[in-house]
């Protein structure tokens, strides 16, 4: 049976594509950021998950606004990168799982969450900016992605606690799934950030760092964060952080915390990124 | 009745609600067409008459001449779509966001620097905190 066996949480910044893309991870500016990912790039080399569901939210560039799904997920064979106004990142195509994909999108929609089925997406930065940040550049990405896009640029985005579920409700189908996958959960985006209006550049450590405490110790108080708590404590755009919660719920209730790393800026920008072990089944 | 008033009492924020997204279409749409080159080389060559292809209203088509991004979020734009005309404009996220402070480039890279901007006193016109 395919098994969750540990969760990621990174920041998805798209100047740190631009950083890599460009090579500058060594300058002064950008090492500090790239030094707190050496340990999960040993580790995840060590791991080979088979499987990464991605959490993720589109930016602007597979869905206009057109047509806003609030959770969506990718089911198709592979996922070309998107050219979002500088033309596309030079990372390979990412690679989807179709059989695991389908059978979670039908598992989630009988469990009560009406996820929107994707057949044909690119993929922007909030994807592929995670998985260079723990891969690195290789010609092709080492494991298999289902993206999993939540809406969170039109408001209302989905609550915490709705997230939280239903990363509990991913958990649930996963291990119905009858192959043996190793699989990792990534919740991307955040952490507090505000890319809009003259309150734009406001960070606040003190609410991130909590946040990073809570999901190991408390993620209950996570659930109950409310709107206007992220948009007030963590900027407009720190509510991406609600992705991260589909992550932890899917984790199980006794997660142990293998590498946490925090940094301000990456332009704009806090980064957070944590490693957690699932718990046991 | 959805109230949405505790929105307007965040400082220098505007929150991209579904009326905004009614407000903004046209404008959202536009610089979503910027994500393939050949769009991208028209706006380049005549920004009016590529403006004029969408429905725009007059304040909006202002603001996106003058790179006026604080007016483009006023009119119902979205930063995540406005993006499209900075990047394609060769511009960074940094350098657009400091554009729509009080700041200079050089002081808002600083400010990003020393930890960002503080949230005392930013998070709640009512209240002064």
């Amino acid at each position: 049976m395919a098994r969750i066996t540990a969760g990621v949480t990174t920041s998805h910044v798209p100047a740190i594509g631009a950083a890599i893309d460009l090579e500058k991870q060594g300058t002064d500016y950008w090492a500090p950021l790239f030094k707190g990912y050496e340990w999960s790039k040993e580790w995840i080399a060590n791991e080979r998950p088979d499987v990464v569901v991605l959490v993720y939210n589109d930016h602007a560039s597979a869905f206009s606004l057109e047509v806003i799904p609030t959770f969506a997920i990718g089911c198709a064979d592979d996922f070309a990168i998107a050219d979002e106004g500088f033309g596309p990142r030079p990372v390979p195509h990412v690679i989807g799982h179709p059989d695991l994909a389908c059978h979670l999108a039908q598992s989630l929609i009988l469990d009560e969450f009406d996820m929107t089925v994707i057949n044909e997406m690119k993929v922007d930065h909030g994807l592929t900016v995670p998985l260079s940040l723990m891969f690195g550049q290789p010609s092709e990405w080492p494991v298999k992605v289902v993206p999993i896009v939540v809406n969170v640029i039109q408001y209302p985005p989905p609550t915490g606690e709705r997230c939280f579920k239903l990363g509990q409700a991913l958990r649930r189908a996963i291990e119905s799934f009858e192959e043996d996958l190793n699989v990792q959960v990534w919740g991307t985006g955040g952490m507090s950030h505000q890319l809009q209006g003259p309150r734009a550049g406001l960070i606040n450590q003190a609410f991130d760092n909590a946040f990073l405490d809570n999901m190991t110790e408390n993620p209950d108080d996570l659930r109950k964060i409310p709107h206007i708590e992220y948009l007030r404590e963590s900027g407009s755009e720190g509510i991406e952080l609600v992705m991260w919660l589909i992550m932890r719920g899917a984790l199980g209730d006794a997660v142990s915390l293998l590498h946490r790393f925090y940094h301000v800026p990456a332009s704009n920008t806090a980064v957070g990124h944590l490693v957690l072990r699932a718990a046991a089944e | 009745m959805v109230d949405n008033s505790e929105f307007d009492d965040i400082p220098g924020t505007t929150v991209f609600t579904a009326v905004r997204s009614h407000q903004g279409f046209h404008l959202n749409q536009f610089c979503m067409s910027l994500m393939k080159p050949e769009n991208r080389e028209r706006f380049k060559v005549d920004e009016g008459a590529y403006l004029d292809e969408w429905q725009l209203t007059a304040p909006q088509k202002k603001a996106v001449l003058e790179r006026d991004y604080n007016a483009m979020i006023a009119n119902g734009g979205n930063i995540y779509f406005l993006a499209k005309i900075f990047s394609s404009d060769g511009i960074s996220f940094q350098t657009a966001a400091a554009s729509m402070t009080d700041m200079s480039v050089e002081e808002y890279a600083q400010m990003m620097l020393h930890g960002g901007r503080s949230p005392e006193g930013q998070r709640s016109i009512k209240e002064g905190r």
